[in-house]
């Protein structure tokens, strides 16, 4: 009993431990500021560990960005301009929602190309297959030939019979 | 339509062996991130000098109407590959006469100072980033990083990691050659 107990609350404090990385001494004491800061930090990418956001990143850089935004929040930024902000530093890079532009166009559109390419080899695949089960071969010139020499001969011995 | 189809397999082996191509190239690094600095303007900041360093802060507008471009180079005393390419920065100033600035990037005073008193110091110019924002404001991702300045203040090349190995020194130097010749021209 005690067990399970303990298994429960260790498995209901996983995500909460896992999820963040901010410390107690950079959260806002304003939680409307704070809420804005955490969506703010979970759209810029952490420049050292590439796949995480900075919310979620205990490295250095990471902190001093989630701090940088909350100075910024502070003084009354939106969130678009403290994403403005860091894209002027880092490029779009810093973003993990990269931005739909001429740079971008291949990585939006890969997958729906790649999808209708996929589509289109496997309808033709599917279409070919059906029709050479419905039609029958044809016959060459001389299995045509050899076929009615047969079904003269039968005809004959039929009548002769 | 029937061609087509035959070939798509060539097709899709040649776009797959050609993705997978580029993905081997041992010159390119998925962990290099484009630094949106090269050709534009350095960013505007001040920094104090370090406490106690014999070398005063500086702005950007010290790396500016200089006859020749600056090497600003963001290290760490905490940092064991800034301590590895310290001789590699101090052969270029000595050597080649190379301008040096150094940002000193979240570092106690006393900490950067030993680390200078014990190496040496080629740097003509240190400023304190104790904070780290100025070096945020360059793009940092990690230290140390290399930056060349031109006169007019463009920034016209960046290293990540230290400059350390051939390859890399090489293509610090050609950087700083060419660097030096657009200046001049």
């Amino acid at each position: 009993m005690i067990a399970r107990v303990l298994l429960i609350i260790t498995l209901a404090l996983i995500p909460m431990t896992a999820a963040l990385a901010v410390e107690p001494d950079e959260i806002l004491s304003d939680p409307l500021l704070e809420t804005r800061a955490r969506e703010v930090s979970r759209q810029l990418r952490c420049v050292v560990c590439q796949n995480q956001d900075i919310d979620s990143s205990n490295a250095g850089i990471a902190r001093d960005m989630r701090i940088l935004v909350r100075e910024r929040l502070m003084v009354g930024d939106t969130n678009a301009d403290i994403l403005d902000f860091m894209v002027a530093r880092y490029g779009n890079y810093v973003l993990l929602r990269p931005p739909f532009n001429a740079q971008t166009y291949a990585l939006w559109f890969a997958p729906l190309v790649l999808a209708l390419f996929a589509g289109g080899v496997g309808y033709t695949v599917m279409r070919q297959a059906r029709r050479k089960t419905i039609r029958p071969a044809d016959l060459t010139t001389d299995e045509e030939a050899a076929l009615q020499a047969l079904l003269d001969t039968s005809s004959d011995t039929e009548k002769n019979t | 339509m029937k061609r087509l189809l035959y070939a798509s397999p060539i097709l899709i082996a040649l776009v797959f062996g050609g993705f997978f191509l580029w993905g081997l190239n041992p010159e390119r690094d998925p962990n290099s991130i484009p630094s949106v600095l090269i050709s534009s303007p350095a960013p505007e900041f001040i920094l104090q000098e370090v406490e106690g360093a014999s070398v005063p802060g500086f702005s950007r507008a010290d790396l500016v109407g200089g006859d020749g471009p600056v090497v600003v180079n963001i290290f760490a005393s905490w940092c064991v590959p800034c301590r590895a390419e310290h001789a590699v920065l101090a052969h270029m100033v000595n050597q080649d006469g190379v301008r040096l600035f150094g940002i000193n990037y979240q570092d106690q005073p006393e900490d950067a100072l030993r680390w200078l008193n014990e190496l040496g110091n080629p740097y003509e110019r240190i400023g304190s980033d104790l904070n780290g924002r100025v070096a945020i404001d360059w793009g940092l991702t990690g230290v140390p990083e290399t930056f060349i300045v031109g006169a007019d203040g463009t920034v016209l090349y960046k290293h990540v990691g230290p400059i350390l190995g051939d390859a890399a020194i090489r293509a610090f130097t050609t950087a700083l050659t060419q660097a030096r010749q657009e200046g001049s021209s």
